[in-house]
Formats: C-alpha cells, structure tokens, sequence
C-alpha cells in the first residue's frame, strides 16, 4: 500500500509524519495508521513550508504564465519545501481487539505512515469510543471541525453513510449534553453528505 | 415479540412511574388508558398509561430548534436530545409465588417496559369462562375483556355518564350478562322503555332489541308495565299490568316525594298523623275532607295547620290522578313480582308514557320497599331455621340522584339497600348522569363503578371519590371518547380499565351472546395456534 508519510515526530497523543511528496497529505479528518501492531490516528493538521525554520518562502510567479510554471523553473523547490502533516492518536490494535483509547506508547520515529483502507475505516469506527478524544482535542484545528471531517472521512467507507452519520450524531448528543450549539454547529457539518 | 416501548427512568410510588420512550417508539402511537407491563428485577408490574409528554436534555433546543426540512438534523436529535416520556401508573404485580397483588413497590431503574399482550389482560381478568362475562376490550386491544359477574352481582354498582356516552347499551349488556352468568334475578324500573323490548338507538337502524327479544334468555325475562297501551303499541305483549292502590301507598312514599311535590315538612308530618287515624285508607279519607266544619275539627284534634293539610291534599290528588292508581288495589302487584322474582324471572317494568319523575320515583320507592321488607323476613327466616335464602336481587334504577340525594338517602329504601350491602341478597344498579348528586355514603358503597364521559369537575370528584390513583384516572375520565367508551374499577375488577364495550345493536352482535358462543372462540384460538 503506498506510504503516507514517515514519522518525524511522536509524542503521547500523536505523532507529526513528513510526507514524501509534497502535497501528497492524506485529507485533513482522515484515518492513518503506523507502527506493528498498528496505532490509530486522525490527521489534525497539515503544513506545507520551508525545511529551515528561518527561512520563508518567496514569491517567484511575478513572470510566469501559471503556477506549473513557477514549479517548472525552480526545480529545487521540492527539497526546499516539505509537507508535513499532525495526527491525533485515537486508538490502537492489540492482538485482534481493537481499542479506542490513547496507546500506551507513541510511534517510533521513522515509522512509515500508511493511509487506512476501508475495511479499516469500517471495523475501528463500529464503536465510536473515539469521539470524545476528538471532541476534546484543544488543537490548532477546531475541535467541533476536526471531529466533522473525521466523520465525514469515515462515513465514505460505509455502505450507508447517512446511517453511520446519524448513529454517530446521537453519540455526540451525549457527549456535547449542555452545548447544543457545539452540537447543532457539528452536525450542520455532517449533514450534506 | 411485545412491543418495546422504554426504560422506566425515575418514579415514585405515590406519583407514578416515568418512562422514557425508546427512539424507535413514536409518542404519538400511545395512548392515556393503555396498558403496559413492566419487567422489574424481581416481579412483573401492570400499569396503565396516564401521561404522555415531550422532553428534551438540553433547553437551548427550544430557543433554536432545527428546521421543519432539515431530516438529517430531527433524525440525530430524535430520541437523544429529544424524546418521548411516558407517565405510568403501577397497579399490579404479578410475583411467580404469590401471584397478582396490589403494588407496593415500584420497578427498579432500567426496567424494560412494554405494551401488555393478550396473555397478560387474560391473565389478570380471566378468560371467557365460567363467571367471567365478555363486556368489550381494552383500548386500542382485540383481547376480550372479561367481567367476574358473581363479584360484581355481590355489591351494589353504579353506572354513570353524560346523556348520550351509551350508559343504556352497557347496563343492557351486564343485564344479559347477570341472566346468563349469575344467580342474580334482576328487576329492572325501566323509566323511558329501553330494556324490556325494543328500545331506541342514535345509530344503525335506530332499534335495537330489548332483552325480551333475545332469544337466549327470552324466557327468563317478563315484562310487566303501567301503561298497557303504550307497551301494545310498541310491539309487545306485557306479562301482568301494574296497578297500584291508594290503600298501598304509605307515608314513607309521601315522604321522599316531598321536594318534588313541593310538600312542607309539615305536610309529611300530618300525613304519618293522618294515616295513625284512619289506617290504610288514608289518602282516600284525606282527599274527601272537603267540607270546612268537619274538616276543621279534625285537624283542630291532629294538631295540623289548614294550609298544611291543603298542601298536603294537593300533593295527594297529584298522586291521585296518575292513570296507574286506583282506590283499592284489585291486584297485589308485589306479590306477582315476588313470585316471578322467585322462579328465576327477572322483570323489567315499563312506565309508557308514565315518564314523570313523581312517578317514577312513587313506583320505584313504593314496590321496592315491600319488596325489601319481604327479603329482608324471608332472610332472617332462612338463617334462623337453615334454610335456603332467597335469590340475590339486583334493583336497577335510573336517575339514582333523585332517589338518592343527600337529603334522601336516609329515607329512601334505595339508601338502606345501598348501605346494607347484601344482607339480604338485595343490592342495587344504580344508573345516573349526575352523581354529584348522590349521598357520598351511597356512593362509597358502591362496589363497582362504570363510567362514561363525565365533563362537570364535581360529578367527577364524586365518581372517583376514595379510589387510588385518583389524580391519574382522571385523565383517562376526561379523555374518553364521547360515545362507546368506558372505565371500570372496584371490587369486581383487578385494576381500573378504560375500554370500548361489546357491540350491541347489530344482528352479529345479539348472536355472540349465544352461550355456545365462547367455546367457538376458544376452538377458533386452538386452531389457529396448529398453523403457526
């Protein structure tokens, strides 16, 4: 199966993957896995920029026709630039049982990174324990945002999206009790699909 | 599979019991009066329905609830953030050693609760059999709902409900039934002629028939009358025609004709005083004291006033002139009645055109209250020397509040016969549209109550007076459909039930009071079972 990215960093909650091409992220909300026995994680956050921390971008397209073009003559801009993409940790398989909990452990750097299939998707979102690590995520990314995409990432791996759509509503229902407007504001996020 | 409806969340047992209903259950298929049963830790719980209202866990959703369109939006939060709640009042447990009891405790948290079965109500109010009469179903049920006929003959009942709400379709039904399931023998003072023979209906072909022209009991059943030609009229050929004598007619029955004849109580007084001179001919001695100077003596020697005595002689020529009196009775009516009364006969007593109140109620009080006497000395007798009591008699009166009132109770035959239970085998079936009207006494000893629609607060205070779960029956009272609907509670029946009284009026419904009748269910049921 074609790599994601490569751990870079890890922590407790999470770990920060580089991807090998840039822009090749896997979509914000999306399920990533990595490590034997696999860890679980959501993609949170994803930053394309320059590899030295002190040294920004340039805008080079003043003479260009188009924005291939800007690729096309600055070739060395793909190893200036890096994407890179955060995940946040949301379950793990022991043995045969998959838990929806925090690992004991984090990934190990150099980890390759690979996206989840759709039998994956299925079986690790049949209970949604998960929901509350993402609902309580204080991150850079929203987390009433991050929780819709994820859904709405794992609801295209179900032969009935809007079932899954609807039993995973409920299960917010419970969690967010005393925040209606959370709530109402996720589930607008979810209701398109 | 019942049909799952909820958990019981929270409760007491004073107040009832809340139900929160599953997600899948709409609120708007229950129903106030329905049963449930309720699987508690350690005994099964029946209760009926008494409210249903809509929750939600989070208020904000009244301020800003989602759009009428939004599917996806009323999909998530049904059942969740909003649900349906049910108010469920526990009657009865049902305990694998002791069998059914009252409640004395309520289900524990998480109780499954769901609609009660067929099984269930048989259990609880037995099959068609035996004693058990079928009277109709429990709302929203096809189960026969079945009535413990022995029970009910044994205290006195009461019928009550609006004009028009069928209290004459369902007395005419427990009539049937007592003839077919009980010892009883009825006499029945049928005021506007519904019972004997055909009898009037707002429905169908607008007759429906009497309990004389049901073939199944036809024999046991006579009708005597006060106005011959208007009984011939109407179809039927009257077993004996009542008369009564002046010379029958006591004090006593002037006495509680008193508010309606518009007599003093100095009038009721002179009355005993007159009947003390001239015995059993009184009133004819009475109403002939027409000469001033003879007169004049006489109640000079009686103590009693002129205008007294001439309103009392008014009340007595009122009396007089009823078609149905005569000076001298050439017929001792309460003997004829005792006599069928005693082979098993019952009667029912038409009044024609006799539909005044004075009337009736001078005919109902009058040959009651021999009757009575006449139970009462053969009852004591029986118990003296061993031998056999007479049959239980059951006395149907309508308009029971003009027999009954507060200010009657106590002189009426009908009180004491209330009071006194059945100690001497006679009790009543009081039949009335305003029970607020009746003596509280009276209506405490009534053993069974059925009632139809009632809309005034204090008829149905009364009605409800000192039974248990009163604040909630009252919501299933005031819900009852207008026409063919009912609840029943008391003695004769395990827990209070609203249902729809049997069908009575069309040519299938007078066949399923044949006595085979319930056998050919029962095998029907039997085989039906082979298919499944």
């Amino acid at each position: 199966m074609e790599r994601a990215g490569e751990v870079i960093e890890a922590t407790a909650t999470g770990f920060i993957a580089q991807c090998y091409e840039l822009y090749h992220i896997p979509p914000l909300g999306s399920l990533v896995k990595t490590g034997d026995p696999p860890i679980y994680a959501v993609v949170c956050d994803a930053t394309t920029s320059s590899i030295e921390p002190g040294r920004r971008p340039l805008a080079r397209g003043y003479d260009e026709p188009d924005e291939e073009s800007v690729y096309r003559a600055s070739p060395q801009l793909s190893r200036l630039l890096r994407s890179v993409f955060s995940t946040l940790a949301v379950g793990f398989l022991e043995g045969d049982h998959r838990h929806h909990y925090l690992p004991p452990y984090p990934a190990a750097i150099h980890g390759f990174v690979y996206p989840c299939s759709n039998q994956e998707i299925k079986d690790f979102s049949s209970s949604f324990d998960f929901l509350n690590l993402l609902i309580n995520s204080h991150l850079s990314v929203d987390a009433g945002e991050l929780t819709a995409s994820a859904l709405r990432q794992m609801s295209q791996a179900h032969d009935n999206p809007h079932g899954f759509l609807v039993s995973a509503g409920k299960e917010l229902t419970a969690l967010l009790r005393g925040d209606y407007n959370l709530l109402r504001a996720i589930l607008m996020r979810l209701k398109n699909e | 599979m019942s049909e799952h409806l909820g958990i019981v969340v929270a409760g007491s047992l004073n107040k009832g019991v809340e139900v929160k209903l599953d997600p899948l259950a709409s609120v708007e298929d229950m129903a106030v009066g329905c049963y449930v049963t309720i699987a508690g830790k350690k005994r099964r719980f029946f209760g009926m329905i008494t409210d249903i209202s809509l929750a939600v866990t989070d208020e904000a959703l009244t301020a800003n609830p989602p759009d009428v369109g939004d599917t996806f939006l009323t999909e998530v939060l049904t059942g969740s953030v909003t649900y349906g709640a049910l108010h469920v009042l526990p009657m009865l447990t049902m305990d694998v050693s002791s069998g059914l009891q009252p409640v004395k405790t309520v289900p524990s948290h998480f109780s499954r609760v769901s609609l009660a079965e067929e099984q269930d109500m048989e259990l609880i109010f037995g099959k068609e059999e035996g004693g058990n009469f079928w009277i109709g179903s429990p709302l929203d049920m096809e189960t026969r709902l079945c009535l413990n006929l022995e029970e009910f003959a044994k205290r006195s009942n009461g019928i009550f409900g609006k004009s028009g709400t069928g209290k004459t379709f369902l007395t005419r039904i427990l009539l049937i039934g007592m003839l077919q399931k009980s010892k009883a023998v009825n006499l029945v003072f049928d005021m506007h002629n519904e019972y004997g023979w055909t009898g009037t209906s707002e429905s169908g072909s607008g007759t429906v028939k009497g309990l004389k022209q049901m073939g199944m009991i036809q024999s046991r059943v006579a009708v005597f009358t006060l106005d011959e030609k208007n009984t011939r009229l109407r179809g039927a050929s009257p077993d004996f025609v009542v008369r009564i004598g002046c010379n029958e007619i006591e004090p006593e029955d002037i006495a509680i004709l008193r508010e309606t004849l518009n007599l003093t109580d100095l009038a009721v007084e002179a009355a005993y005083s007159l009947r003390r001179r001239y015995g059993k001919s009184w009133i004819k001695e009475a109403i002939n004291l027409t000469d001033a100077e003879q007169t004049g003596a006489l109640l000079d020697s009686l103590k009693i006033h002129e205008a007294t005595f001439q309103n009392l002689q008014r009340g007595l020529n009122t009396i007089k002139r009823l078609p149905f009196i005569e000076d001298e009775s050439r017929s001792n009516a309460v003997e004829v009645i005792l006599s069928y009364l005693d082979k098993g006969t019952s009667v029912v007593l038409e009044f024609g055109r006799h539909q005044n109140i004075v009337e009736y109620i001078l005919v109902a009080n009058l040959l009651s209250r021999r009757i009575y006497n006449q139970y009462r000395e053969r009852t004591e007798k029986a118990i003296g020397d061993n031998s056999s009591k007479p049959r239980p008699l059951v006395i149907t009166i309508e308009e029971a509040h003009k027999f009954l009132s507060p200010q009657l109770a106590n002189q009426t035959i009908f009180g004491t016969i209330a009071r006194e239970m059945r100690k001497y085998n006679v009790s009543l079936l009081v039949i009335d549209q305003r029970p607020s009207g009746i003596d509280e006494e009276v209506m405490s000893q009534l053993g069974t109550k059925i009632t139809c629609l009632l809309d005034n607060e204090r008829d149905v205070d009364s009605v409800l007076a000192g039974v248990s779960g009163k604040s909630e029956l009252r919501s299933v009272l005031a819900r009852l459909a207008a026409k063919q609907q009912a609840l029943i509670f008391g003695h004769a029946v395990p827990m209070p039930v609203a249902f729809r009284p049997r069908d009575y009026g069309t040519a299938e419904s007078y066949l399923e009071f044949a006595p085979g009748k319930e056998n050919e269910k029962a095998l029907d049921k039997e085989f039906e079972k082979l298919w499944e």
